[in-house]
Parts: structure tokens; sequence; C-alpha cells
């Protein structure tokens, strides 16, 4: 077994990890906490809303600190595939945001990316913005598998 | 008195690493160091002008139980002291002492679900209900509160990411969805405590809550991510050393 190895999978599994979470994290911060423009779940009394963004933030912080770790432990050990892991990140972002903005908005309706009477423009961007994230990340992963053969 | 306690606790753990160091395997100076650490943090958490400031103002109050609560503990379980106390003492006492913990009684205390009940229970309890009034007039339930925050903090941390070997320890699995679980009621405790001004009726104005509900929030992060990092890395370790052990018996 060659001893820096490049571990391509666990390099884009480490950070996607790290990408999910922090799109979360901006999201709960930005979005849930400084603007207070929406909770997790809006379907129930503003507690119940405090409590989901709770559970949703438990979880991005256990995710970033996993993503983290797995990082570093790979790039000790000298296995870390760049250009996967930049695939990574973005997959990650742009996913979780996609993810959120159609299953969680649309789709489960748990709550709204603002609670205005324009909502398409906020959904618009927020899809967009997601796709164009996950377009990049897509790219960079077939740009790395190609780089690999 | 505390402080005393918490002096000689550390003077004992001095002594027992200097002996180790005398002999084979030694005692790694990070440990003590860390140990170390983790003592200064107590004593300066229950130190007389951080106690009157922390009556004084909510946040030293929230840092206090920072300290005291979750970055003390953590510092001290990684200086592993149950191994250095086995090690220091006569086989037999050893054994009792080993027996003691891995007693049925002892095993469900040390459970992580259980210890978060303690410790992530015990602070809805202090900020949602009078409790906490009930603190600042009486000394004793004030001391009380500190000696069950920094015992409850301990044993949920160990119980989370503790390095003292347990041979009874829940999994790896139970315990992250404990951390999790603990992580998701701190973080909404903080929250409840910004957006509802708790903890009630103590005369403190709402900014000086807010900004301790914020301290307790990200300090708290803080802690949670250390414990997370702490558990991977155990779990790193121990699978490892799996693997090691079945590539030697199968190769």
């Amino acid at each position: 077994m060659v001893a820096n190895a490049m571990d391509t999978r666990r390099s884009l599994r480490a950070t996607l990890f790290l990408g999910i979470g922090l799109m979360a994290a901006v999201d709960e911060i930005l979005f849930h906490q400084i603007l207070a423009w929406h909770h997790f779940f809006d379907r129930s009394t503003p507690a119940i809303g405090i409590l989901s963004d709770g559970l949703l933030h438990a979880a991005e912080l256990l995710l970033l600190a996993a993503g983290f770790y797995l990082f570093v432990l790979l790039s000790r050990a000298g296995a870390l595939a760049r250009l996967h892991a930049w695939a990574g990140l973005f997959i990650g972002a742009g996913g979780f945001q996609l993810f959120d903005g159609i299953v969680n908005h649309k789709l489960l309706q748990l709550h709204q990316v603002r609670y205005v009477d324009n909502l398409w423009v906020y959904d618009l961007a927020w899809n967009g913005f997601s796709l164009v994230l996950l377009l990049i990340g897509v790219l960079l992963w077939r740009r790395a598998r190609a780089a690999e053969q | 008195m505390l402080l005393l306690m918490a002096g000689t606790v550390w003077f004992a753990y001095l002594l027992a690493a200097l002996w180790q160091g005398r002999r084979q395997p030694g005692w790694p100076l990070w440990r003590l160091a860390s140990f170390t650490a983790g003592s200064a943090l107590l004593v300066i958490a229950l130190s007389p002008p951080v106690m009157s400031w922390g009556h004084a103002d909510l946040r030293w109050h929230m840092a206090q139980h920072l300290m005291l609560g979750m970055f003390a503990p953590i510092a001290l379980m990684l200086g592993k002291p149950v191994t250095l106390l086995l090690r220091s003492v006569p086989v037999t006492v050893a054994r009792g002492i080993t027996a003691l913990l891995g007693s049925s009684p002892a095993r469900v205390l040390a459970h992580p679900i259980t210890a978060m009940m303690l410790d992530v229970g015990g602070l809805y309890l202090v900020y949602l209900t009078p409790l906490y009034l009930l603190s600042l007039a009486d000394p004793k339930v004030h001391v009380l509160l500190h000696l069950h925050f920094f015992l409850a903090g301990y044993l949920f941390c160990w119980a989370i990411a503790g390095p003292d070997p347990s041979p009874h320890r829940a999994g790896f699995r139970t315990r992250l969805v404990a951390l999790f679980l603990a992580t998701a009621a701190h973080s909404i405790l903080g929250k409840v405590m910004y957006g509802y001004g708790y903890p009630r009726d103590t005369g403190y104005r709402l900014t000086d809550i807010e900004a301790a509900a914020q301290l307790m929030y990200y300090g708290g992060n803080l802690a949670e991510i250390v414990l997370a990092l702490l558990l991977f890395a155990g779990w790193f370790r121990r699978e490892a050393k799996r693997r090691m052990a079945m590539a030697v018996v199968n190769g």
C-alpha cells in the first residue's frame, strides 16, 4: 500500500460534512438569529421554533466538529485530495441549501425564508444561490475525477 | 474551604505524578499540565473576587459556571486522575476502587444519558425556577449549586469523552446522541434565557441577561466542540487499535 495514497473518497466526505455544517451555521446564525426571519419549525409556537433551532444548532455543531476532525486526520496522514476536498465543500453547502429550499420550505412546509408577500424573490435567490454552489461543486468533482485517471 | 480542597487534590495529584515519573512507564507531562490547568481554573472560579463579581454581574456568574462546569472538568479529566490514583495505591485498594466504579449504581450514574440529565437538567432547574434566587439568598444552597455544577459537569464530560479506561463505557453512538441532545438542550436554554429574560425577578437588567445568555451559548458551544473532537479522537484511537489487533490475528 502506498504510504501517502490520497484518499479521495474520505477527502470528499470530510469536506461534505464541513460544507453542510458551515451552510447550516450560516443559515442559523444569519437568518434565524441575527435577522430572525424564521425558525426551523415555524408551524407551532415561537418556543417550539426555538426548540427546533436548538436541535439544528446541535446537529450543525457536531457536523462541523466531525468534518474538521476528519479533515485534520487526512491532512496529517498526507492523504487529503485537494480537488475532491473543494468539491465536497461546495456540494455539501449547496446541497444542504437546496435541500432546505426545496424539501424543508416547499415540500414539508416547515418554514419559509421570510414571511413576506414577495416570497418568490427570496425563494429564487435562495435556491438559485444553492444551485450555483452545487454546480461549482459538481464541476470540481468532475475535474477531480478526471485528474485521478 | 472549597479552594483548600481543590488545592489539596491538585497537590496530591502532583505528588502521585512525580512518583510515577520515577518508574516505568512514567506519567506524561502534558497530563500533569492539563490537570494543573483544570485545578487553576477551579481555583479562579471559586476565588473570592470572582465569587463577588459573579454575585454582582450575571455575566461573571456565567463565566464562573463555564469554568466550573465545562472547562475545568475537561482539563481535569484529561489528566487521567483515576488512572493515576489506581497506579499509586496498593493493589488491594485499587481493586476495591475498581469494583466500586464498576458496580451497577456507578455504571447507571456514569451513563451519558444520566449524566446529561443531571448536568443540563440542573441548568434548566436553576435558571427557569426560583432556585437561582434561592441560591443568591442562602449561601448553603449557593455552595451546593456550585458543587453540583462541577460534579455534574465532570461526570458528563467524562461520560462522553473521558480518557480514563472504562470497560463498561457506553458505545460511541450512545455518547454521540447524548452529546447531541445536551448541546441542543444547552443551546435552547441559552436562547430561551435571551429571548424571555430568564432568570426572572432577580433585578438584573435585560441587557445583562442577554449578554450572559450569549456567553453561555457560545462558551458552551466551544466546550461542546472540544468534547466532540475528544470523542472522535478516542473513537479513532480505539478503532486503530482494533484494526491493528485484527491484522495481527489475521496476518
